[in-house]
């Protein structure tokens, strides 16, 4: 579950204030908005990558308001992937556990297991280089989802995509609940995309989240 | 610059269907040619120019008077602390320059666009008052504290001062660059997999850095290499104690000795453009070097 109570987000002369939602365990929330609504914000203010003027977040039964984004438990995909230009895929698929200080074994077990699961096995020897936009958007997935996180927050993962490797990428993340039961938090400003795949759909206008 | 844009924001780029189409193959109009020519003429006075005067050198000089010049002890000693000078000046540089140019590129704070100028006199400053103003620097009662036990004026470590305080300059405008290039995405994307800053910078930050680094170690060597006025001043024209090439260049000529003069001249010359190609190959990050024209 993730929880926000009353929190009061800054980004530049933009505020967002008194924002208060719950999304439940296991559930794939839409979090729909205009550009420029604040929903890129709101995301980064949950994942710890922007600090929060008031409220708390809570994660399960954990208050993770002022930890640092790698103790949160959230896996991060942004918008464009921003895969590391300089690894290969297997690199990137055991980056999270490596920082982790996991043994060399158990990471290429889980990067295996990964790579299987995502389609990514040919590979995982490669740059990011060269790489479709689908095969980009499953390895971020991959790198995000490898140390097992509780929550997964997706900004706008499918925008850059054409109608084919959109469809593939719904098919996936269908997959990641349906196998992981992860929380997904999904921002998007595509009411097809939010409705194929969300079991709930909350709108961010004039700075205020109706459902 | 033109590298900015095309990581910042891509789809400006790929959605503009004029930015793909071939560039100027097109038909020529009479008048357009005309327009052509006119800016080729131009620009093509100073690009004769540039090559005339290099052949100059090279037809002046013979290999015999290289080779003479290369026997010379003290133009050897010139070589040798050329060398070690710059490449510590280099050191010295990128060590200064990845933090600043990374503190530059990432964070607001107040005295940003102080410091911004600042960090530009040394590209600005007559070479000559840099030299000035670090010798009065070290009239300074706490430095001429330090150098009764650490000398540095009229001697080597000034040469490498010098040089540092005129090569940092172009290295921090690389590196700032190079920094602002990349996406600061890929950082918080390696915070929220369990970095900390310092670990997002040494894992994702510098590696993606690589070209910009070593393109401004190759410029701060290539312009340590080429400093005169400030060492001049700092650190004099003394023989087999901080005679540099330029140094060499200049104590040689003053004598009459022009052929040795130019010799110098036709080993720095190629060590410029060997630093030249190095830099374009590793992609001139934060000099525009290296990139194709962009067409509007």
């Amino acid at each position: 579950m993730i929880s926000l109570r009353h929190i009061t987000v800054q980004a530049g002369g933009f505020q967002l204030r008194d924002l208060s939602m719950e999304i439940p365990t296991g559930s794939h929330t839409a979090l729909m908005g205009r550009t420029g609504s604040g929903k890129t914000t709101l995301l980064e203010g949950i994942c710890g990558l922007r600090s929060i003027r008031s409220g708390s977040i809570w994660i399960g039964d954990r208050e993770v308001t002022n930890l640092p984004p790698g103790q949160r438990g959230i896996g991060f995909v942004p918008q464009d992937g921003a895969l590391f230009d300089h690894l290969t895929v297997r690199q990137h698929l055991e980056f999270a556990l490596e920082v982790r200080g996991w043994a060399p074994e158990r990471r290429d077990t889980r990067s295996q297991e990964l790579a299987e699961w995502l389609g990514l096995t040919p590979l995982l020897d490669r740059l990011p280089a060269g790489m479709s936009g689908g095969e980009r958007q499953r390895v971020a997935l991959g790198r995000a989802l490898a140390f097992h996180p509780p929550v997964l927050c997706l900004d706008e993962p499918l925008s850059a995509l054409d109608d084919q490797t959109r469809g593939e990428i719904v098919a996936v993340l269908t997959e990641i609940r349906n196998r992981t039961g992860i929380t997904i938090l999904h921002i998007t400003h595509n009411r097809s995309e939010a409705e194929r795949l969300a079991d709930r759909i909350l709108h961010l206008r004039d700075g205020r989240l109706e459902s | 610059m033109a590298g900015v844009g095309s990581v910042n924001s891509p789809s400006v780029q790929s959605s503009d269907p004029s930015v793909a189409s071939a560039p100027a193959k097109a038909l020529v109009a009479p008048a357009d040619r005309r327009f052509l020519a006119a800016l080729i003429l131009i620009g093509g006075t100073y690009v004769i120019l540039l090559l005339a005067m290099v052949a100059a050198d090279l037809f002046y000089t013979t290999p015999g008077h290289l080779w003479h010049a290369l026997g010379s002890p003290e133009i050897q000693y010139a070589i040798r602390l050329s060398l070690l000078s710059c490449t510590l000046t280099t050191l010295l540089s990128l060590w200064v320059a990845v933090p600043i140019g990374y503190l530059m590129a990432r964070f607001e704070f107040p005295g940003r666009a102080i410091l911004d100028a600042l960090l530009d006199i040394p590209i600005v400053l007559p070479p000559l008052v840099i030299g000035l103003s670090l010798l009065i620097l070290f009239q300074t009662a706490p430095l001429r504290a330090l150098e009764t036990v650490f000398p540095v004026t009229y001697a080597v470590p000034s040469v490498i001062l010098a040089q540092f305080m005129v090569a940092c300059a172009f290295a921090v405008r690389t590196l700032r660059t190079t920094f602002a290039q990349i996406n600061p995405r890929q950082e918080q994307v390696a915070m929220t997999l369990g970095c900390n800053r310092a670990q997002a910078f040494w894992r994702v930050v510098l590696p993606a850095a690589r070209p910009g680094i070593l393109t401004a170690a190759t410029l701060a060597w290539a312009r340590a290499l080429g400093e005169f006025g400030p060492i001049l001043v700092f650190s004099g024209a003394t023989r087999m104690k901080t005679e540099v090439l330029p140094t060499t260049v200049f104590l040689e000529l003053s004598v009459g000795r022009l052929e040795a003069a130019v010799a110098v001249s036709l080993l720095m010359m190629g060590s410029a453009v060997v630093a030249l190609f190095l830099v374009r190959a590793w992609g001139g990050a934060g000099l525009g070097g290296g990139t194709s024209p962009r067409h509007p």
